[in-house]
């Protein structure tokens, strides 16, 4: 199984074995449980659901714990599902840990991106600034023309404009894996990744 | 966070001699061509050291056969195997920007002695 459930711990400069200077993300991988398989037969598709970090069993309600019970693993914080091919044989209370990377490894991270409110149309969508003087006067960062006149007498769905920006599921392709500790269960990942602080991240590794 | 903390901390060498912009520094470094590994001494004027923990950057100045040349080295690399302070100058700016426009006698900067 090449997925795993991870706390982005925050950033930081590495030194890499050929002396190189990385930036890298620090990402507590793990352990994890596998709580629940979901299978063709009963669910008409298959997934996996996976728990991380332990939480005390009086916090859990009594419907989740029950959930915990059944798959016989201890209480858990944190549950997502993964849906991947073979998924369905996969046994229940398997543990998983960063031994299944290896240095070098191509990941796949999907996180939370941090929210940035309501944002105006250069910030969101990366529009143009309008001139700073040459006679423009009280629209600056405007969005300009969002239309046409008679027809469509309307303004085109989807339209770029301004809104709420970030705290959207962000994923990211082709990161590697510089370095792994095992014994902390810490994996460090070239490059930056979605999210505060703490936040979880949902890791595949890609196929070669 | 104490592991992020141990990590910044760790990655810093302790073996790095103190200096400061307009002091004069010899730099060992480690060069890798091929299989081969050699070490080649870059001496030259610091410029400017920025940054602090793992991140800490220093910009050092050399005129190479009538051309300046700079590097910008980080100070914990690996592939510095030594620095070896040489002079220590006596400079009011924390960067000498100034100093890249200067040449020939104007391109003295006074050192400190020790023990006056």
């Amino acid at each position: 199984m090449d997925v795993i459930l991870g706390k982005k711990l925050g950033m930081a400069s590495f030194f890499g074995p050929a002396g190189r200077e990385f930036p890298v993300t620090i990402v507590q991988a793990g352990p994890c449980k596998v709580v629940q398989v979901k299978t063709v037969e009963k669910d008409k598709y298959e997934s996996v659901q996976i728990g991380f970090e332990p939480k005390k069993e009086s916090r859990v309600n009594k419907p989740l714990a029950g959930h915990f019970k059944k798959a016989g693993v201890e209480t858990l914080k944190h549950l997502r599902e993964f849906r991947f091919e073979g998924a369905g044989k996969v046994a229940v209370g398997t543990q998983i840990d960063v031994s299944m990377f290896n240095e070098g490894d191509n990941l796949l991270v999907s996180g939370i991106s941090k929210g940035k409110g309501f944002q105006g149309v250069v910030k969101r969508w990366g529009m143009r600034l309008q001139g700073g003087s040459h006679g423009t006067h009280e629209s600056h960062r405007g969005p300009g023309s969002i239309g046409q006149c008679t027809w469509p007498s309307r303004v085109w769905k989807g339209k770029h404009l301004p809104g709420r920006m970030g705290n959207d599921q962000v994923t990211i392709k082709n990161i590697e894996v510089l370095k792994i500790i095992p014994e902390k269960n810490i994996i460090f990942i070239k490059g930056s990744l979605p999210g505060a602080k703490n936040g979880i991240l949902k890791i595949w590794k890609m196929e070669v | 966070m104490d592991f992020l903390h141990s990590l910044n901390t760790e990655q810093v060498k302790t073996d790095r001699p103190e200096f400061k912009a307009g002091d004069t520094l010899d730099v060992h470094i480690r060069i890798v061509e091929g299989n081969k590994e050699r070490v080649q001494v870059f001496s030259g004027v610091v410029i400017q050291v920025k940054g602090t923990g793992v991140g800490k950057t220093f910009t050092i100045r050399k005129i190479s056969n009538g051309i300046g040349v700079e590097k910008i080295l980080p100070l914990n690399s690996p592939f510095i195997d030594k620095i070896v302070k040489v002079k220590e100058g006596k400079v009011r700016q924390a960067r000498i920007y100034y100093f890249r426009e200067r040449r020939g006698k104007s391109a003295r900067i006074k050192e400190v002695k020790k023990g006056k």
